[in-house]
């Protein structure tokens, strides 16, 4: 009789709360829980907001990265990341009606000030996209070319050898050294990527940012990118914007969870995935929404 | 009310997956607590029947922890759970091997109700196994309680029973050989007994596992070894 009663009584509580999830507004939501900041800040941005016409995307966002780096920039489909990522080398200034406010700085210096020469600065904050966009010519000059424009190469020899090294560190140069005269745009999905990535090392950036660079990829390739970006934050900085949720949990140093342009929460990767602090990003993670 | 809820997924089936390990964890406890208050009774009314009855029930304990060790298996390869979900997970799989140790003590203390009972002879020592055994059943059960309402309070005002259990033993102790240094005729049955209250007493810190992990669970923190 007892064990009847015992029994009974712990069925699990029916709970309720997490419905309150899907419909919370974040309108007023006014600081990033978590560490936001960083002592050895290679990038600082503070109270940035970008607005495409009147259309606020990014709200007051204020983070660090730090030097070396691997930081992660997750968050359901049009939540801004891409949108912030974009903003730190100034690639929305390619989008007319795009207008990015408050401070973006690197080592101390104001990329959004009219000094600024934006070329240079898309050489120091190098990018990879979402599909592999090799140019239509040779491996070799497709890695070879921005050295080329920046002068950072004073003989041919000196340019053999940044191409050789840029591939080497992409993790590329055993699969196209016999081939480095083909066309980049004949190599697998991977491969292009890993191309664009030795491309974008080429010419020495300090920071690199990746947009979702794995989503057009097999696992496989997917593998190999992501055990480069291991190695690559050993020389660089890298801020990486993914829509899988355990390739950010693989690969980063800390976790950045932005939603409806707010940036809700920003914490060490292992905390974010295991005990995350705010209820947005738990239940994001947990895939309640997305 | 605690904020725990493993609903609202976008895949419902994982809702139903996370309910399943939890209902399955609270019925193998249910199962545990009822093995583990049969062989107190054993021993203290000299039961016999009750005791082989609790031996023979041991593999079902056996049973339920492989089927969910399984299942938490399956959900870590299919739906790579993270946050609150992977702390549940692996919450279930810690407390799993908890409840089945318990009911292995349990089988223990029904093999030496079986021994007692055939002796026949004094009944000393029966007052420390009822003590001892009410202390750790109502651990337990607060447990298990504190589990099926996510409750870190409950969780940690019960974890501190565990303190009291552990001076009951150290008493009982002092009693059991008192009986022996008085009678050396009784040395066999009171050893006996004294297997039996150190079963309990490892019970009671199995029991205390299950706080630390509810805690872990809810808070995210572990508590352990402090």
């Amino acid at each position: 009789m007892t064990q009847a009663i015992t029994a009974e009584k712990k069925k699990p509580a029916k709970k309720t709360t997490a419905k309150a999830v899907n419909s919370l507004d974040v309108s007023d939501h006014k600081a990033t829980v978590g560490k936001n900041f960083a002592d050895n800040a290679k990038m600082t941005m503070r109270n940035v907001n970008v607005f495409y016409d009147d259309k606020q995307a990014i709200h007051d966002v204020s983070v660090d990265i730090a030097k070396n780096e691997v930081i992660a920039m997750i968050g359901p489909s049009g939540c801004g990341k891409s949108t912030f990522l974009r903003s730190l080398n100034r690639m929305n200034d390619t989008v007319d009606i795009c207008r990015v406010e408050g401070q973006i700085c690197m080592d101390g210096e104001d990329l959004y000030s009219p000094k600024l020469d934006v070329v240079e600065l898309r050489a120091r904050v190098g990018m990879v996209f979402q599909k592999p966009n090799p140019f239509p010519k040779s491996i070799y000059e497709n890695v070879a070319y921005g050295p080329k424009i920046h002068g950072l190469a004073d003989s041919r020899v000196d340019l053999d050898e940044i191409v050789e090294n840029s591939l080497r560190k992409a993790g590329l140069w055993e699969e196209v050294k016999e081939r480095l005269h083909q066309a980049g745009t004949g190599l697998s999905g991977g491969q292009q990527q890993r191309l664009c990535i030795a491309r974008a090392i080429a010419v020495s950036p300090e920071v690199i940012l990746m947009d979702e660079p794995c989503s057009a990829l097999d696992p496989i390739a997917t593998a190999k990118i992501e055990e480069l970006i291991e190695e690559l934050s050993q020389n660089f900085t890298i801020a990486i914007v993914t829509h899988s949720m355990q390739q950010a949990a693989r690969v980063s140093h800390r976790t950045a969870y932005f939603h409806l342009g707010r940036l809700i929460e920003v914490n060490p990767t292992e905390q974010v995935f295991t005990m995350p602090e705010h209820q947005l990003t738990e239940a994001y993670i947990t895939g309640r929404f997305g | 009310m605690s904020k725990m809820s493993f609903e609202n997924h976008i895949m419902k089936q994982f809702d139903e997956e996370l309910e399943e390990i939890r209902t399955r964890l609270m019925e193998m406890g249910g199962k545990v607590e009822q093995q583990l208050q049969n062989a107190v009774r054993a021993v203290t009314e000299a039961d016999s029947a009750l005791a082989e009855m609790v031996i023979k029930e041991e593999k079902f304990v056996d049973e339920m922890e492989v089927d969910i060790d399984e299942a938490c298996i399956l959900i870590i390869a299919r739906r790579q759970p993270a946050a609150s979900d992977l702390r549940l997970v692996m919450m279930v799989t810690k407390a799993v091997n908890d409840l089945e140790r318990i009911g292995d003590e349990a089988k223990k203390i029904a093999n030496h109700a079986v021994l007692l009972a055939g002796e026949k002879t004094g009944s000393q020592g029966y007052t420390e196994v009822r003590h001892m055994g009410q202390s750790v059943v109502s651990m337990l059960n607060n447990a298990l309680d504190a589990f099926a309402r996510f409750d870190v309070d409950a969780a940690m005002r019960t974890l501190e029973e565990d303190k009291k259990i552990d001076l009951d033993y150290k008493t009982a102790l002092r009693e059991l050989v008192t009986y022996m240094m008085e009678d050396p005729r009784s040395i066999s049955r009171v050893i006996n007994i004294l297997w039996v209250v150190r079963s309990l007493e490892r019970i009671g810190d199995h029991a205390k596992n299950l706080c630390e992990q509810i805690v872990f669970v809810v808070k995210g923190k572990d508590i352990r070894h402090q």
